[in-house]
């Protein structure tokens, strides 16, 4: 439980500190790394972000990231966090079309909530879809904290959680040990911490 | 559902809590590392800091204490006054706090605003405005007067275009203070709000006046605002966070408990 290394991808796009705070709060061994040797050497990899999801892919195709995360994604647990949780979809619809790293099947298009604002910002309740060892005990209308204004589309077979806005937001999402967290679990309180143990615990 | 906000905000001075702390179980009475983690158990939505360091010495410690909350609390944290430029966003930002709140540098210079959201990002850029009723009683519409220096000055900028205005260049949020109620505990001044919210696409934190329990619920049911901010309330324990969710439950109002 708890063991090994989880790497923080740092590829210059948002906040790694809350989340490595995150995880040294749980006790959980943690390194922020920007090249493939941090990687590889890593137990599990979690991809944040903040901000957009072309300029995003472009520098984690430059750097080489893209391709060493598609590599090691079969072999350890992955968690997208945020932006980090999009770019695991096929295509982005942010600023044009952007090819993500397509680990789970689905695009990211703007939120279409008519009347409501954008970005979803705050608090929101969430719903149990398919059984995914992190949303385990997570209970029907737990809160978790969103800032976003694009979302997945996705087959509900691979939503673990998901919120409304203006219809379905996918909020956990999972495909084998590929997981993604469109809320930010670094910031959901005691909720979003549980969420984070048991990646860390995979 | 996306739920109202809770958000307690405790004024630092020189690393320390001013106004009097009530709360019964924190190590250190004044350390606002400790009250937030308080607030946190409470269930506190997002945390404010607001600074009140008069000088340029004191100011370093803000930062301190903000990198020793992110590392104890897990909700977003919020920090304002004494903001003057990008760099200061900066320093915030890395000790750990997620968004950062401007008031008087934004009047000054609004072109802050766009150059803060294009190098961090609207989320993270909250406008603060303080705003005081001004006319209003000979029958016509009342007007608000946006104020600099922690309230000392007016810049006689009408407060419900500014707040459109700090959208258009790029807020996330606007933290509007109503000076008429501010400190009174006699209700958030729901006509403002409502001009506000009107005027903007963007979250509205509603402070000042919020009293009793029931204030909270009347300024969900009759404006458009999406958090309510208050100090003192907390501060002295008279009802906790958790008291004032349970008020918004009971009136149909979603929060998150």
């Amino acid at each position: 439980m708890k063991g090994g290394l989880t790497a923080i991808v740092d590829y210059g796009a948002g906040n790694l500190f809350s989340v490595k705070n995150a995880l040294d709060f749980l006790g959980a061994e943690s390194s922020i790394c920007s090249d493939r040797a941090g990687i590889a050497k890593a137990d599990r990899l979690i991809l944040p972000g903040v901000g957009a999801f072309p300029d995003a892919m472009e520098k984690l195709e430059r750097t080489g990231l893209a391709d060493a995360i598609v590599e090691e994604a079969g072999r350890k647990p992955l968690l997208g966090i945020c932006l980090g949780m999009q770019l695991l979809f096929e295509t982005g619809f942010e600023f044009g079309t952007t090819r993500g790293l397509g680990l789970i099947g689905g695009t990211v298009g703007l939120i279409d909530a008519p009347g409501l604002k954008i970005p979803h910002m705050g608090w929101s309740d969430v719903r149990r879809a398919g059984a995914c060892p992190l949303s385990e005990g997570v209970r029907e209308g737990e809160s978790f904290y969103f800032v976003h204004s694009y979302r997945a589309v996705t087959d509900m077979g691979n939503v673990a959680l998901y919120a409304e806005y203006g219809g379905v937001v996918p909020a956990l999402v999972f495909r084998g040990g590929v997981f993604g967290c469109q809320f930010h679990p670094e910031k959901s309180g005691r909720a979003g911490l549980s969420i984070l143990e048991k990646f860390v615990s995979l | 559902m996306l739920a109202k906000r809770i958000v307690p905000c405790l004024d630092v001075r020189d690393g320390k809590v001013v106004k009097g702390i009530n709360f019964i179980d924190i190590k250190e009475v004044g350390d606002p590392v400790e009250c937030a983690m308080e607030y946190d158990r409470q269930g506190a939505d997002e945390i404010v800091f607001l600074d009140i360091t008069a000088t340029h010495e004191g100011r370093g410690t803000m930062a301190e204490v903000v990198r020793r909350t992110a590392r104890n609390v897990f909700v977003p944290l919020t920090v304002g006054g004494g903001i003057r430029g990008v760099d200061d966003f900066r320093a915030l930002l890395r000790a750990g706090a997620d968004k950062i709140s401007v008031n008087s540098a934004a009047l000054r210079e609004p072109g802050l605003i766009s150059e803060a959201a294009a190098v961090f990002g609207s989320q993270c850029v909250v406008v603060a405005i303080d705003a005081k009723r001004r006319g209003g009683d000979g029958g016509g519409p009342p007007r608000y007067s946006a104020f600099v220096r922690g309230g000392r000055e007016d810049t006689g900028v009408d407060a419900v275009e500014w707040a459109a205005e700090a959208e258009r260049r790029g807020a996330g949020e606007i933290l509007l203070t109503s000076m008429d109620t501010d400190g009174t505990k006699e209700g958030f001044d729901l006509a403002m709000l409502d001009a506000v919210c009107a005027a903007v696409n963007i979250p509205v934190i509603a402070s000042g006046g919020g009293g009793s329990l029931r204030s909270f619920s009347e300024l969900f049911l009759n404006t458009g605002a999406d958090a309510a901010l208050a100090a003192s309330i907390f501060h002295y324990g008279e009802f906790s966070v958790g008291d004032v969710k349970q008020e918004l439950i009971r009136a149909g109002i979603p929060a998150r408990m």
